[in-house]
C-alpha cells in the first residue's frame, strides 16, 4: 500500500504510528514536497493481519524479543512459561503511582512487554524512576504511541 | 490513467520494508540453524501414525549415541514430544541469545507448546473477530519460525521436527530451511495410510527434498510364543511406498504394548535401553540418520 499526495504528485512517506489498544491501529503518512499529512485508520482485522505476520507498519523502533509473535498472540499462555522478567538485571527501576497508573491503561496481554521496553529505555539511560514524563519520552525516542 | 495521477506500479519513490521485516524475520532463522549440522523432519499426512513416537525414539537414540540432540514439536495444536521424553513443563528461562531448551534425561533439547500452555488448554490466538481463517496460517508458520530461531539450540549434529498431520507445515518448513537435510515418512500399513502419506512424499518429492526413508509403525504384534508378527492391519504400506518413492524402508515396528507404556510414561530412554528387536530397529534407523548429508 503506497499513498500518493495527488497535489504535489509525490508518494508520502510514513510519518507514526498510533495504536490507541481497542484492536485498532493508525499509521499517519506525510507528504515530503507540501507537508500534508493523511491517516490511514486500519481496522481490528486489518491490523490482525499485519500483527499475524510479525512486522510493523512505519518500520521496527524495538528490536525483536524473543517469542515476540507467540507471546502477543497465544491466549492465555501459562503465567510461569514466559517471565516478564528483565532479560538482565542492573538494577531496578522504580515505578510511581502516577506511571503505574497509566501503565494500567495499556492492554493486559501487551503490558508485560510495554513495561520492559520502558524499563530498558530508563535503564540504558541510568534512569532510576519512572514517570509519566519518562514514558513521554521514551514514546517520542523510541516511537512507541499508543503505550 | 484517467483519473489523472500515477498508479501503483508507477509509485516508486519510496519502498515498504514490510517484506524486508519478514525476510528479516526468516533470516533469523538461518542465523540460528548455522550451528545445526543437520535438520531433518519426521512428517506424515496421516494422523496418529506414531510420527512423534518415531521422532522422540529417534532423538533420543541419538543422544544415546552421543550425538547432540534437538528436537522441535512443530504439532502446535496437538503437542506430545514433552510427555514422550519425561519433560515436565516449567519455567523457560531466557537469555538474550533465546529461550533455553529444556532437556530429556538422554539430553535431547526441546522445543513445545506444551510448555507454553496449561495441559487441558486448547491453543487458541488473541482475534478480534471469528474470522482466524484468514491469519491462523500466518500465526502458526510465526510460532514455528520463533521456535527455530528464537531457542537457544546451540551445537547441534540433528535438529529433528516432528511436522503434524498434513503438508501445509513441510511447505513452510521448508521455505524457512531451506536445505533441509531430509523428511522420515511414517506410516501404518493400511491402505488409507499409504494414500494419505503418499501425498505428502509427492510434496516432497516435488520440492526435491532428500528422503532418508520411512518408517512402517504398528506393523503387526509380536506372539510371545514364537516371537512371529501377525498383522494389526491389511495392507503393506511401508514396502509399496518405499518402492513407489524409491526411499528405503527404514524400519518396520511392530506394537509392542511396553514401548506404548515408556512413551506414555516418558522413559523411551530407559525402553531403548532394555534392547530386543523393535529397539534394535530404531538403533538401525539412527545408523542411516547419521550418514545423512548435512543441511545445506
Amino acid at each position: 500500500m503506497k499513498f500518493l499526495c495527488v497535489e504535489c504528485d509525490r508518494q508520502m512517506a510514513f510519518d507514526e504510528r498510533a495504536v490507541p489498544g481497542d484492536g485498532t491501529m493508525a499509521a499517519v503518512f506525510r507528504c515530503p514536497a507540501c507537508g500534508r499529512k493523511t491517516a490511514m485508520l486500519a481496522n481490528p482485522m486489518e491490523t490482525q493481519l499485519v500483527s499475524s505476520l510479525g512486522v510493523k507498519v512505519g518500520g521496527r523502533t524495538v528490536p525483536n524479543e524473543n517469542f515476540e509473535g507467540i507471546r502477543a498472540g497465544v491466549e492465555d499462555p501459562r503465567d510461569e512459561a514466559l517471565p516478564a522478567a528483565p532479560l538482565t538485571n542492573p538494577g531496578p527501576v522504580r515505578w510511581n503511582v502516577d506511571a503505574v497508573e497509566r501503565l494500567g491503561h495499556v492492554p493486559s496481554f501487551v503490558r508485560g512487554m510495554v513495561k520492559k521496553i520502558y524499563n530498558e529505555y530508563a535503564r540504558e539511560r541510568g534512569i532510576e524512576e519512572m514517570t509519566p514524563a519518562v514514558m513521554d519520552r521514551a514514546r517520542s525516542d523510541l516511537g512507541l504511541e499508543g503505550m | 490513467m484517467s483519473s489523472g495521477f500515477r498508479t501503483y506500479h508507477e509509485v516508486d519513490e519510496l519502498r515498504s520494508d514490510l517484506p524486508d521485516q519478514i525476510a528479516a524475520g526468516d533470516e533469523r532463522v538461518s542465523v540460528r540453524l548455522a550451528s545445526v549440522a543437520r535438520v531433518i523432519a519426521v512428517m506424515s499426512g496421516k494422523g496418529g501414525v506414531g510420527k512423534s513416537l518415531v521422532s522422540g525414539l529417534l532423538a533420543t537414540a541419538l543422544a544415546r549415541r552421543g550425538d547432540r540432540v534437538g528436537l522441535v514439536d512443530a504439532d502446535l495444536n496437538g503437542p506430545s514430544v514433552p510427555r514422550l521424553l519425561g519433560i515436565e513443563p516449567g519455567v523457560l528461562a531466557e537469555s538474550r541469545n533465546g529461550f533455553a531448551p529444556p532437556s530429556s534425561r538422554a539430553g535431547v533439547r526441546v522445543m513445545s507448546m506444551a510448555f507454553l500452555m496449561e495441559p487441558d488448554r486448547a491453543l487458541t490466538w488473541r482475534e478480534p473477530a471469528d474470522a482466524g481463517f484468514v491469519w491462523r496460517g500466518a500465526q502458526e508458520r510465526g510460532a514455528l519460525r520463533e521456535f527455530l530461531s528464537d531457542v537457544a539450540w546451540g551445537e547441534l549434529d540433528v535438529l529433528l521436527v516432528d511436522l503434524p498431520p498434513g503438508t501445509q507445515r513441510l511447505a513452510e518448513l521448508h521455505a524457512l530451511v531451506p536445505g533441509l537435510a531430509g523428511i522420515i515418512a511414517v506410516t501404518i500399513p493400511s491402505a488409507a495410510s499409504r494414500d494419505a502419506v503418499a501425498r505428502s512424499l509427492d510434496l516432497a518429492r516435488r520440492r526435491g527434498l532428500p528422503m532418508p526413508g520411512l518408517v512402517e509403525n504398528l506393523s503387526g504384534v509380536r506372539c510371545d510364543a514364537c516371537g512371529g508378527l501377525a498383522p494389526l492391519h491389511a495392507g503393506n504400506a511401508g514396502a509399496e511406498l518405499a518402492e513407489r518413492f524409491r526411499a528405503p524402508l527404514l524400519a518396520r515396528l511392530p506394537f509392542d504394548a511396553a514401548l506404548g507404556a515408556a512413551a506414555d510414561e516418558g522413559r523411551l530412554e530407559e525402553w531403548l535401553a532394555g534392547g530386543g528387536p523393535t529397539a534394535e530397529a530404531v538403533r538401525t534407523m539412527v545408523d542411516v540418520l547419521r550418514a545423512a548429508p548435512a543441511t545445506r
